[in-house]
């Protein structure tokens, strides 16, 4: 079988990079709901990167950070992250009670993250599943605040089977007042999607894009 | 002195007076092979337990605990360490998300700890001391001067075992 990692065309990537912006055009318009404020969106970037690359792009493998996980299982499978650095966690989290929150995260505060965490990523799949016409069943997602390399390894391990290479897509969500109050300097969050290599060939079906035979 | 870095699924050693260096473990064990009179130190950063997992021939023996540590022993021996005098240690293997009704992808965490001591035993090497499980990231650094290994967590937290 060929590497679908390696043998991605460019108009595949155009359309992966299509349905990140679907997705997350979704979930940043829930976010927008849930907060009563604008929320803008980026247009997402694909790239095929090395895992250790990966961890490099999200900061460094030491990076803290906000983190809600889940596995893609159904028509394909995959992993998804909701990333948020741990000031914006803060915010949103204060935003949302009303009340400070301590540095170290309150129970209540981690809960709320967690509801943020699975509005969004619902929000995200929904779209997708609908654009494909695909069935994705999410696991329950989790969240973890740590370092960026031991939470998005956890990910990378199915994939891992299969080489050590990986197409991130990544789409980043900006809430508009804390980008003016310059918390942060250009981000929310991002929503990474990591398929599993044997996945790409079923998700391009659905799409219509495959590689009709090609090497 | 310099820091060697181990990345994800990969091995290094490191002789005296350098350190050997893995950031950020999950589930992820950072196995060490120790020797206290050459002062060489091997690191393996491992992703997963078994080489059966692999989907194709092609991968990197670093990647799994039963192909990382025969060849961790020989990058340590042909670096000047000595069989009969090398110790292990280990840290990692946490599960840093919290699933319901885990499933076997979730647990990877313990399945990696036990099977890096499966593969250690079948090599008689013996595992001194080690900091695993939990639900928390690590970084960890062996010094060869002392064969001290430094375990740093998210919340700098600093452990010597």
């Amino acid at each position: 079988m060929s590497d679908p990692i390696r043998n991605i065309t460019d108009f595949q990537l155009d359309v992966l990079r299509e349905i990140s912006n679907i997705g997350a055009g979704n979930a940043a318009t829930a976010l927008s709901k849930l907060l009563n404020n604008p929320v803008d969106m980026k247009v997402s970037r694909v790239l095929p990167l090395h895992f250790n690359d990966i961890i490099e792009y999200v900061g460094g493998a030491e990076n803290i950070v906000a983190t809600v996980f889940l596995r893609i299982q159904g028509d394909i499978a995959g992993s998804m992250f909701f990333v948020i650095n741990t000031e914006v966690a803060k915010r949103l989290i204060e935003d949302m009670l009303g009340t400070l929150e301590a540095d170290d995260f309150s129970e209540m505060g981690f809960s709320v993250l967690q509801e943020i965490g699975n509005i969004l990523s619902g929000s995200y799949l929904t779209a997708l599943s609908d654009f494909t016409g695909l069935d994705l069943q999410p696991s329950v997602p989790s969240l973890a605040i740590d370092m960026a390399g031991a939470l998005l390894g956890d990910g990378l391990m199915e994939i891992g089977r299969s080489g050590d290479y990986a197409i991130l897509i990544d789409a980043e969500i900006s809430i508009r007042k804390l980008v003016q109050q310059i918390i942060v300097q250009n981000g929310g969050g991002h929503f990474f999607l990591l398929p599993d290599p044997d996945s790409f060939e079923k998700l391009f079906t659905a799409l219509g894009v495959q590689n009709h035979g090609s090497s | 002195m310099e820091v060697v870095k181990v990345w994800m699924a990969d091995s290094n050693v490191a002789k005296h007076p350098n350190s050997i260096r893995t950031t950020g473990l999950g589930s992820c064990v950072g196995v060490t092979l120790y020797d206290p009179t050459s002062k060489v130190a091997g690191m393996a950063h491992v992703m997963l337990p078994t080489s059966t997992l692999a989907k194709n021939d092609d991968f990197k023996n670093a990647k799994y605990a039963d192909t990382a540590l025969p060849e961790l022993l020989d990058m340590v021996i042909k670096a000047g360490g000595n069989r009969s005098r090398l110790v292990a240690k280990m840290a990692g293997g946490a599960q840093m998300f919290n699933f319901n009704g885990s499933s076997e992808t979730m647990r990877i965490g313990p399945r990696n700890v036990e099977a890096c001591k499966e593969a250690l035993k079948k090599l008689g090497i013996r595992l001194v001391s080690e900091d695993t499980g939990g639900n928390i990231g690590r970084t960890v650094e062996l010094f060869t001067d002392t064969g001290v290994f430094l375990i740093r967590t998210a919340t700098k937290q600093t452990k010597e075992i």
